[in-house]
Parts: structure tokens; C-alpha cells; sequence
């Protein structure tokens, strides 16, 4: 019992990072928790990272590190895993909420174009098939003419 | 740096070295892409491919016992396993984006192959390569069929990056060890040729460009034996730890 309630003191401390790069959205949010469990004294996290190349998987297995010492664990081993390989699907219906609050179109495979984040138009357009991160394009919508960020489906 | 490869660690070498140095030639358009559009996916794809290049390595340096810095950043010229057409020069634009619908082509059907790897590591990387390079070969391809059905001077500028990167295709395809193949560690090249004929003839027949004919096909990369231009490649890759050993920031 003892043991739980520490495991989910853990999981509540590395579920709670946020992105760095979408600070809005924690790391459980994207889907990149994989796992943590304890062994002993020691907290294992697995983070299975949305690029392989993406700069942000570093600062993250820190911040998890950092988290999980604010809550008490000193010893924490955050590895990567890349088995099941990470998909846009596994971004939680909160993830998908604070995403598009925050102007950047969920990832929606049933769509050609994404709708638009700011005024829900479905008529918008593709303006870069790469944007400022690996896992975000650029559009426009054609009804109020904004540009917005869209997650791409991976 | 010494390094005895196991066949295993040849192959993974040869995977590696592909994504890094083509990775490394789209990041030498940082600041020098004609759109900044193209300035954005350029650099997005080197870093997925750079990405890659890390997974592979990392791998590759659990059988020969390097860190992946050392596989990348001390390794000779005639210790690289790379395909050349990976070390070319970019060129111009077209020829930069040739070369990736050409390379893109390949590594999605390759890297499709490789999901059902006996190696799991190699089916993990796979897993997520895969979608990567689905995503800059559809970008790629997108891109050489403006440019060959654009304007006289940019489809002459493409079929001469076609016809250029032509002889530099066929070692794509090259053997793989047998003992690999046949437990179903790596995909068999060979088998992918049709599939990637194909692709490329549509892309190229949407563009208007001729596919050119079959010739003399350039190789010696999957060996160690390169163009000149992997050597001043290296040189810029591999400058700070050669000039500063064990340098970390």
C-alpha cells in the first residue's frame, strides 16, 4: 500500500513536466510517459520521444530528473525507449484540448487540412510542411485569414 | 580510432553514416535555402536524419564498444560506410533535392523492410524512421515535380541533377551480408529495386524529366572507399574534437 501511494507520488511528480518546447502540455499529455516504476529506492521512467532527433528529449529526461527530486525521489534513471514508437494518436483527449486552446490544431488524421484552431473553419491551406518543431506544420486559415501551428499526424 | 566491425556493426555503420553525412549536407543550407520555408524543412530533416544517425550508432557502439561521438566524430574518411551519394556536394537546389527524392525513396522502402527486423533495435529504429522519411520523401517529391514541370530553366536544372545523381544510385542497392539477410536482421537491398523504380518513375514522369538510362554505376562507399568530398566534409563535422579531444559543452 505504502509502496503505491509512493508510485503514484512518483508518477503524479514526472507526469506533471511540461513540454519544452509546448510548455502548455505536459509530457503525459503528448503521450511521452511510457512508464515508471520503482525499484527499491530507485525511480525508472521511460520516455518514448515523438523525433528521434527532436532537441527536446534531453531537457526532458532533466526536467523528469528534477521533478522527481522536488517530490522526494533522489534517485531517478529516466531512459528512452523506442518500442511502441510514439504516435500522435497517443496525445491524451486533455492534450488534444490544451492544444488547440492554445492555437495549434490537433493532430487529425480523418482531415486533409486541419480546422482552424481560432475560429474552426475547416477551409484553411498548408503554408510549410515544416514549422519551428519537428512535430508542428504551418497553415492558414482561409476564413480569417490567420496562420496557426497544426500538429502533424505521425 | 581502432574499430574491428562485426558484419552486424557494418550494417548498422552503413545505415548511420547514410543519415549523418546527408543530415550534415541539408544542414549546410542553414541560412542559404532559397525560401525560409525551405530553410525550416531542410534543417528539420537533417535533424531527424541526425537523429537517426544517433539511434544507429548507439547500437552499432554496443557491439564495438564506442560511444556514438566516437563512431561520428573520430572515424577516418576510409572508415565510413556511406553510400556516396550521401558525401556529393549539394549543389544547387535541385541538385539537393534530387538527391533527397532519390535517397527518400529508398530509406522508406528500406526502413518499411526493416519493421520486421529479427534484431529488435533495429526494428524500433525502423518503427520510428520510417515515418520520418515517409514525410521528406513526400516533400522531396513534391519538390522535384515544381521544379521539373516549372519553368525552362528549373526542369534544365533538374534533369541535369538526375542525370548527375544517376551512376551514384546503384550502390544503394548493394549486397548485404548473406548471413544477415538470411535470418532477418536487414532487409536485402537488392529486393527493393523494383519498388523503388517505380517510385521514382512516377515522380519522375509527373515532373516531365527523363528517367536516364542505366549505366556505369558509381560505388565504393560501403567499403570506405570515397569521393574527395567526404574528407572536407569530415573536416568541418569532426573539427572540435580533433582539435579539442573530449571537448564537452
Amino acid at each position: 500500500m505504502v509502496a503505491d501511494e509512493r508510485l503514484a507520488r512518483a508518477r503524479a511528480a514526472a507526469a506533471s513536466v511540461p513540454d519544452p518546447e509546448i510548455p502548455a502540455l505536459t509530457i503525459d499529455d503528448l503521450g511521452m510517459l511510457h512508464d515508471v516504476a520503482l525499484a527499491g529506492d530507485v525511480v525508472e521512467v521511460a520516455i518514448t520521444p515523438s523525433y528521434l532527433g527532436c532537441p527536446a528529449t534531453v531537457p526532458i529526461a532533466q526536467d523528469v530528473t528534477a521533478a522527481l527530486a522536488r517530490a522526494g525521489f533522489a534517485d531517478a534513471r529516466v531512459r528512452t525507449v523506442l518500442a511502441p514508437a510514439w504516435s500522435s494518436d497517443r496525445i491524451t483527449p486533455e492534450g488534444r484540448r490544451k492544444l488547440a486552446e492554445s492555437g495549434i490544431a490537433p493532430p487529425d488524421r480523418a482531415r486533409r487540412q486541419p480546422a482552424c484552431p481560432l475560429c474552426g473553419s475547416g477551409e484553411t491551406e498548408l503554408i510549410s510542411a515544416f514549422g519551428a518543431t519537428p512535430c508542428k506544420a504551418l497553415h492558414r486559415c482561409l476564413a480569417c485569414r490567420e496562420p496557426f501551428e497544426a500538429f502533424k499526424c505521425h | 580510432m581502432l574499430l574491428s566491425e562485426t558484419p552486424l556493426a557494418g550494417a548498422l555503420l552503413c545505415r548511420a553514416d547514410d543519415a549523418l553525412i546527408l543530415g550534415h549536407r541539408l544542414s549546410e543550407w542553414t541560412g542559404h535555402a532559397p525560401l525560409l520555408e525551405e530553410e525550416l524543412a531542410l534543417a528539420n530533416i537533417a535533424l531527424d536524419l541526425i537523429g537517426q544517425a544517433r539511434a544507429l550508432y548507439t547500437e552499432a557502439g554496443a557491439i564495438t564498444g564506442h560511444g556514438e561521438d566516437q563512431l561520428a566524430y573520430l572515424r577516418d574518411a576510409p572508415q565510413w560506410r556511406n553510400a556516396l551519394i550521401m558525401e556529393l556536394q549539394n549543389g544547387d537546389f535541385a541538385f539537393t533535392i534530387a538527391r533527397l527524392a532519390f535517397v527518400s525513396a529508398y530509406a522508406v522502402l528500406f526502413w518499411q523492410a526493416a519493421t520486421g527486423s529479427s534484431h529488435d533495435g533495429i526494428a524500433a529504429i525502423a518503427a520510428k524512421a520510417v515515418k520520418e522519411v515517409e514525410y521528406h520523401h513526400r516533400h522531396a517529391a513534391e519538390w522535384l515535380i515544381r521544379l521539373g514541370d516549372g519553368t525552362d530553366e528549373s526542369h534544365r536544372r533538374a534533369q541535369e541533377a538526375v542525370d548527375a545523381l544517376w551512376p551514384y544510385t546503384g550502390e544503394l542497392f548493394a549486397a548485404e551480408d548473406a548471413a544477415l539477410v538470411g535470418n532477418g536482421v536487414i532487409p536485402d537491398p537488392s529486393l527493393l529495386r523494383p519498388a523503388w523504380e517505380s517510385a521514382v518513375a512516377t515522380t519522375l514522369a509527373q515532373a516531365t524529366l527523363r528517367r536516364p538510362e542505366d549505366g556505369w554505376m558509381q560505388s565504393g562507399g560501403r567499403v570506405g572507399r570515397h569521393t574527395e568530398h567526404l574528407g572536407h566534409l569530415l573536416a568541418e563535422l569532426q573539427f572540435m574534437q580533433r582539435a579539442y579531444p573530449g571537448a564537452t559543452w
